[in-house]
């Protein structure tokens, strides 16, 4: 089991101890309240994600193989699910983030904040999350 | 006797339960529920009469022809308009906007100016673009107030020779204003200009009359007002659709083909290109009747009455800020609650069963004057009540106390 996968179990875990969405969500708002995502700097209009309703900014770096991101959203919940998201992706080799899948925000109960209803840009935050590993691998070949 | 617990059992979704609770349906404005009068009318004609139109010779298409036929005469009489043929039957009001600009592509100059209320959909307002682009013609926009009405004093001092179109609202989607449109027609007809009015917001509350508000076109779509998608209407006086160039071509619009040219059919038919949405407009006919047996007048008491006790409650929420604040308004509450996101106060309230809208409501300009990402906002039918307002003021309360 690679490092992303172990991350996502222990997700999962986690949220299994919830009895009901209040707890869910309260521990979500928990999450987006807590973290610092992302330097201001990079919140700009090239890191930009527009949903339709909140927006979401997404900046990555590589340290040496390994790819870190910042975030953030306006939306506080949206935010919440991007500290996941973090969790999972950022330290990671490109290679593991390219092959990664997201349907642990399914299992966890999360699945309407990842609809295609282009509502809160998280569908395309993981597009370019995946993305960014796409370019800083073929960076990292010799 | 308006009796709302005898409607709602019209209503077949409003006894679904969303995330187990019974559902309470607050986004009115972006789709109203089909009544079962209306799912028989649909049913029954793919059950007894699925057929196309106007060109076959046996029964089951002089069926489905009479009864499409008689659709346009019943939403005829609803407008009151002069003739069926003002009648034009289209996918929704966006198509029958786009109609419009399309056919003004090659009659307009670019010296010519169109004027548009800062308050529109985006769907009145990005048509007119692309024909501004085309023509070389100008856009010019009717401000706003903080009260979310029209600055009337500014759209007379836009009005001038040069208009040639001026697009207004009948009722605000995001804002549930009800703009003066019988004044706004008077003036811009004093210029010599045409006036479109989307009537989207309007039609599922108010019985618009096309020939006293002399309006030259008004445009809507059934499934505003408890019929089903993909079916609207375009309104225009007779000698003006007449003198407009067709939108798309194909079968039904013609008169005759050769390769040497071809003639187009009359109105209406002039605009309907292609197999129209038959089930559609027939059932588009059937939902104004059913709101018809209701009655306009009950309808607009009712929701008025929900609109003061939900703004009364919801304004009782600290923090909590209303916009569109004129006086006549639609059953529309748009807000916000300080310090919180729209969309994280609709994701709660929708884990609790209660659909509102969140967003921008397509009307960026509205939310760029008031300077917020977006609202809430909580549109009411006839079919809703007090109990379910008291639980989306209760949910709004969880969410505040969840999300501060």
């Amino acid at each position: 089991m690679n490092s992303i996968e172990t991350k996502l179990d222990e997700i999962v875990a986690e949220f299994s101890f919830f009895e009901d969405w209040t707890q869910r969500y309260e521990y979500l708002i928990e999450l987006g309240k807590s973290l610092p995502l992302i330097a201001a700097e990079y919140k700009n209009d090239s890191n930009i994600i527009k949903g339709c309703q909140s927006k979401v900014w997404v900046h990555a770096e590589l340290d040496k193989d390994r790819l870190v991101f910042t975030a953030d959203s306006d939306a506080i919940l949206t935010k919440g699910i991007i500290a996941l998201l973090i969790r999972v992706f950022s330290g990671e080799n490109p290679n593991a983030i390219i092959e990664a899948n997201t349907s642990f925000i399914d299992q966890i109960g999360l699945k309407e904040h990842l609809s295609p209803t282009r509502a809160n840009g998280l569908v395309s935050m993981i597009k370019q999350m995946k993305l960014y590993a796409i370019a800083f691998q073929t960076q990292l070949k010799p | 006797m308006f009796d709302v617990h005898h409607i709602r059992q019209d209503f077949p979704i409003l006894s679904r339960e969303v995330k187990g609770h019974p559902l309470v349906y607050f986004d009115n404005a972006a789709t109203s529920q089909t009544p079962k009068q209306v799912i028989d009318v649909i049913s029954d004609y793919y059950s007894r009469y699925n057929a196309n139109i106007h060109r076959g010779v046996h029964t089951l298409s002089q069926e489905a022809t009479d009864t499409y036929e008689n659709a346009r005469y019943y939403i005829q009489r609803h407008f009151n308009a002069a003739h069926p043929h003002e009648i034009i039957f289209t996918s929704g009001t966006t198509h029958s906007i786009n109609i419009v600009a399309a056919g003004y592509a090659s009659l307009l100059h670019p010296e010519d100016e169109l004027l548009v209320s800062a308050m529109e959909h985006h769907s009145n307002i990005v048509p007119w673009q692309m024909l501004c682009e085309k023509t070389g013609a100008t856009l010019k926009v009717i401000p706003i107030t903080p009260l979310g009405t029209l600055d009337m004093d500014a759209f007379v001092s836009l009005l001038s020779s040069r208009t040639r179109l001026v697009f207004v609202n009948h009722v605000s989607n995001a804002l549930g204003t009800i703009n003066p449109i019988k004044i706004i027609i008077e003036k811009a007809h004093q210029v010599g200009a045409h006036v479109l009015i989307d009537g989207a917001q309007a039609s599922p509350h108010i019985k618009a009359d096309v020939q006293a508000l002399d309006v030259d076109y008004y445009v809507t779509s059934a499934h505003k007002l408890c019929g089903p998608t993909g079916v609207g209407m375009l309104y225009g006086k007779e000698a003006l659709l007449t003198a407009l160039p067709p939108y798309q071509g194909g079968g039904e619009m013609i008169d005759e083909v050769t390769f040497e040219k071809t003639t187009y059919a009359a109105l209406p038919h002039k605009f309907e290109a292609g197999t129209p949405h038959i089930c559609g407009g027939i059932a588009f006919g059937a939902a104004l009747e059913y709101l018809n047996k209701i009655g306009f007048e009950n309808i607009a008491t009712y929701e008025n009455e929900l609109l003061h006790y939900a703004t009364t409650a919801l304004l009782g929420i600290e923090g909590l800020k209303i916009y569109g604040q004129a006086d006549p308004k639609t059953a529309v509450i748009s807000f916000n609650i300080e310090g919180i996101h729209p969309y994280d106060i609709g994701i709660i309230l929708d884990q609790l069963g209660i659909a509102v809208r969140t967003g921008h409501h397509c009307t960026q300009p509205i939310m760029d004057y008031f300077k917020i990402p977006g609202t809430v906002r909580a549109s009411f039918s006839f079919y809703n009540t007090k109990e379910e307002i008291d639980r989306l003021v209760a949910g709004v309360r969880k969410a505040q106390a969840m999300l501060q």
